[in-house]
């Protein structure tokens, strides 16, 4: 296999990662106010990904980076063009980052309804606008002869890429809801999978008309017919996640979602390739996995480095989800961090030494 | 303003703010995890305390700096998709082993050290802390060979048909002398930040509340103030390396640091001066004689060049334009981190005096020494890296690519000034609510440890449980996964 095909493919195996793994974080975001019903259960929520949600975030960087290096035509016409939709995700994923870490560290109840806010327009955003900058990039944009993109914000705002947005959202939240049926205990669990019994329908009538519309604009596709293989195929995916939440077996249902997410974002590589930003102005000014690549050079020392470091990068995030494996319910949250002496309230003394209570055990 | 103005304050703004938090969490991570070993070691309580503590500042840190850091990395190819058109085969291959090498250890392992504290054996529950501390150094040794590159660029041959750079040898890139020089000032710097942050807070609760866990306290201000002075002595040693390569390769810059326009034997290093930096116009300057040479070439006679030899022959190398940079913000920038920087020593210094034998600290001018210690290196590190970028120009990538050229050619005024305006209020948004949580974090002082952690991180004492826990819960931590009630021992 050329390199250049290896390393769209790999870049492929990342955004699939990413929207695998950050499919959930972004779901459980959203669902926060719907699922939860009050403080604990939204920790609850919270501590599900808690753990978890930076490395999977880092999935994005290594995306970004990949590109970036493996093919800097791409990166340079993807992220200059897509500017304002990726200002916008930059800006929810600062908030909503900051969120986890500082909404627990007052006690009050404003405050932490604010990182509420911020930590479901941080997750709502970014799950509707990759939708739509992936459309985008299948559906094709005008770039000229100099591999600029040449239209405006609003061109990216097109009915197809809505609905990419659309289908994004529509399976990130399924996943998110799957997932917190997998994590947690109690009556959010019996909420979520409620949930994401019929998110999941939603999500399959927008994804099959997404991918329908999708082979429509591709149709002239190098490998059209493994567009419609892998995308039949995350279409029986998702119902096979519908039939095993109604089953109440979450953790098929978990396999389901993420494997249907896989596949989607496969399918639509699929019907990219060669291409990696078809133009929509000329075929012959589109970005290619060819004229948008490193040298071979380049190519061959990242294949090295990924071939070394991936497995690892691999067995040990593995590692952390096995070891956050546990499901979390209201009774595992410990009460409100340590009793700091407030400023308003002179006199207090400081807190004593050791308690028995184990709720004070806050990092 | 045009776009070419706004993408380099975007750069800039991001860049300086985005490194507030990098060197304080480099430190910080080394800092927690020498009290943590501490603690397992001794089982002293004090260093469980300090590293919950002092753990607790750095997550604050840390979860700015990740969320600077991705804007780091898109920028380059939203505001500068020309530059990173013209270097993507070389610059973007130590940002994206810098991702999967060390973005991926640090945030999957510090996740295992703030939720695995009652999951992991207390030795590898240590390790992930100390993991997590060596993937910012392979992080920084990373994106520091990426900007070495844009100072000195080696193992490449510019493609006479494309026009761009292309890689010729990744292990020229990875071991180009500008960042095998570079490595050891920053990580140095990033020490002494950390230190400097760890030793002002130790002071001040030493000086404000002189009876509340004052061992401990007393303990990390030696530990903070040992950091900074080591730290301190190799940042000048790293940094007087660093003077002699920057000579050698931008000798432009070096002269620019001293606003010294004629080409000198035996150059004089000005502490300050008063009046214009154009030549000819000083009106007054105190000057060490000889250091500008010592620090250029290892002698004091050393001839250094000055910017209008260097200005003379660049014109005669890459055609007419100027070539100089900003001399005033590199002569101040120059003067301000080394004297800023350096400021925090001679207050680690201070206290360690202060405090020897058992002496203790006290009077309202500590507590002023205590605020302002942490900020020195933060302000220093800011002004070294506005030094090195600013010296850099015109060039964006040195000798190659001047910087008007390396910007987005298709992006709009508007479009960069929402960014722009978008991104520096989020900032400062950002930062007083930093700030807010550091103070209240820092005014509580030590967190309490329950007992369980006391006897070894583990649960092996059925308890301490949430008084009505599973008693049966004494298999150790790798067993402690049943979905019994015994409480997290981390929660958001």
């Amino acid at each position: 296999m050329e390199l250049t095909t290896l390393w769209f493919c790999l870049i492929a195996v990342l955004w699939i990662g990413y929207f695998v793994l950050e499919g959930f974080d972004f779901g459980v975001g959203i669902l926060m106010p719907f699922l939860a019903r009050n403080e604990t259960e939204r920790r609850v929520m919270i501590n599900t990904i808690g753990p978890l949600w930076d490395g999977n975030e880092v999935w994005l960087l290594v995306a970004g980076g990949a590109t970036f290096a493996a093919f800097p035509e791409w990166y340079a016409t993807l992220f200059s063009g897509f500017y304002l939709p990726l200002f916008l995700i930059l800006v929810s994923l600062i908030f909503r980052n900051v969120a986890f870490e500082f909404r627990g560290k007052q006690q009050d109840t404003t405050w932490r309804a604010w990182w509420d806010r911020a930590i479901f327009f941080g997750s709502l955003l970014p799950a509707v606008l990759w939708g739509v900058a992936f459309a985008n990039i299948v559906r094709g944009v005008d770039i000229d002869a100099k591999k600029e993109y040449v239209g405006s914000f609003f061109d990216l705002l097109n009915p197809y890429a809505i609905l990419g947005g659309l289908v994004t959202l529509s399976l990130f939240v399924t996943h998110g809801a799957v997932f917190i049926s997998l994590k947690t205990t109690g009556e959010i669990r019996v909420r979520a999978r409620a949930f994401a019994a019929t998110s999941a329908l939603a999500a399959a009538v927008i994804a099959l008309a997404f991918l329908g519309w999708t082979y429509g604009q591709r149709r002239d596709a190098q490998h059209v017919v493994w567009f419609v293989v892998l995308a039949v195929l995350a279409a029986a995916c998702l119902v096979a996640a519908l039939v095993a939440i109604r089953a109440g077996r979450e953790g098929w249902a978990f396999v389901g979602t993420a494997a249907t997410i896989a596949l989607a974002v496969a399918a639509l590589f699929v019907s990219l390739f060669p291409d990696v930003m078809p133009s929509s102005l000329s075929p012959t000014f589109s970005l290619t996995t060819t004229n948008a690549s490193s040298t071979h050079y380049t190519l061959k020392i990242m294949t090295w480095v990924a071939v070394a470091f991936t497995p690892l990068v691999l067995v040990y995030q593995g590692w952390t989800y096995h070891v956050f494996r546990q499901r979390i319910g209201t009774e595992h949250i410990p009460g409100p961090p340590s009793p700091s002496p407030s400023p308003s309230s002179p006199g207090q003394q400081p807190p004593v030494r050791v308690q028995d209570d184990p709720v004070t055990t806050d990092v | 303003m045009d776009t070419l103005n706004l993408a380099r304050w975007q750069f800039g703004i991001t860049t300086v703010y985005h490194y507030f938090f990098v060197p304080l969490t480099i430190g910080l991570a080394f800092i927690v995890a020498g009290f943590q070993t501490a603690w397992y070691r001794s089982k002293d309580e004090r260093y469980l305390r300090l590293t919950k503590f002092f753990g607790k500042l750095l997550l604050i840190n840390f979860a700015m700096g990740v969320a600077t850091g991705i804007v780091q990395e898109f920028q380059f190819g939203m505001n500068w998709s020309a530059y990173s058109r013209f270097v993507g085969d070389i610059f973007g291959a130590p940002l994206a082993m810098e991702g999967l090498l060390a973005f991926f250890l640090e945030s999957t392992f510090l996740g295992l050290w703030i939720f695995g504290w009652d999951k992991l054996s207390p030795r590898i529950h240590l390790a992930t802390i100390w993991i997590a501390a060596f993937g910012t150094f392979l992080s920084a040794y990373f994106i520091l060979a990426a900007n070495s590159f844009m100072q000195h660029p080696v193992g490449y041959r510019i493609n006479p048909v494309s026009g761009r750079a292309e890689l010729t040898d990744i292990v020229a890139v990875l071991t180009n002398k500008v960042a095998i020089v570079t490595f050891p000032h920053t990580i140095l710097a990033a020490f002494l930040t950390g230190g400097a942050f760890v030793l002002g807070i130790a002071v001040w609760q030493l000086v404000r509340h002189p009876d509340r866990d004052r061992s401990a306290f007393r303990s990390a201000a030696k530990a903070g103030a040992i950091v900074v002075v080591i730290a301190a002595l190799g940042v000048a040693i790293s940094g007087d390396r660093q003077a002699k390569v920057m000579t050698e390769v931008q000798p432009m810059k070096m002269a620019a640091a001293e606003a010294l326009y004629g080409t000198k034997n035996n150059a004089g290093f000005s502490i300050f001066t008063v009046g214009t930096l154009q030549g000819d116009s000083e009106v007054y300057s105190l000057r060490i004689p000889g250091l500008l040479s010592y620090l250029g070439t290892g002698d004091l006679n050393g001839k250094v060049e000055g910017i209008n030899n260097i200005q003379a022959a660049y014109e005669a190398k890459y055609g007419p334009g100027n070539y100089t940079p900003n001399i005033a913000l590199t002569y101040w920038t120059f003067r301000l981190m080394i004297g800023i920087g350096m400021l925090a020593a001679l207050g680690a210094l201070w206290v360690l005096w202060a405090m020897r034998q058992g002496r203790m600290l006290s009077g309202r001018w500590w507590v002023r020494a205590a605020v302002v210690l942490p900020f020195t290196p933060l302000l220093g590190n800011s002004f070294g890296w506005i030094f090195t970028e600013m010296g850099r120009q015109p060039w964006i990538v040195f000798g190659l690519m001047p910087t008007s050229a390396g910007v987005s050619p298709g992006t709009g005024v508007a479009t960069v000034l929402i960014s722009l305006i978008g991104f520096t209020l989020i900032y400062g948004f950002l930062a007083v609510i930093e700030m807010k949580l550091l103070v209240k974090t820092i005014r509580a002082g030590l967190p309490d440890v329950p007992r369980a952690a006391l006897v070894g991180g583990g649960d092996n004492d059925g308890s301490d449980g949430n008084g009505d826990g599973e008693p049966g819960a004494n298999g150790g931590p790798a067993e402690g996964h049943s979905d019994g009630e015994r409480q997290l021992a981390f929660a958001y």
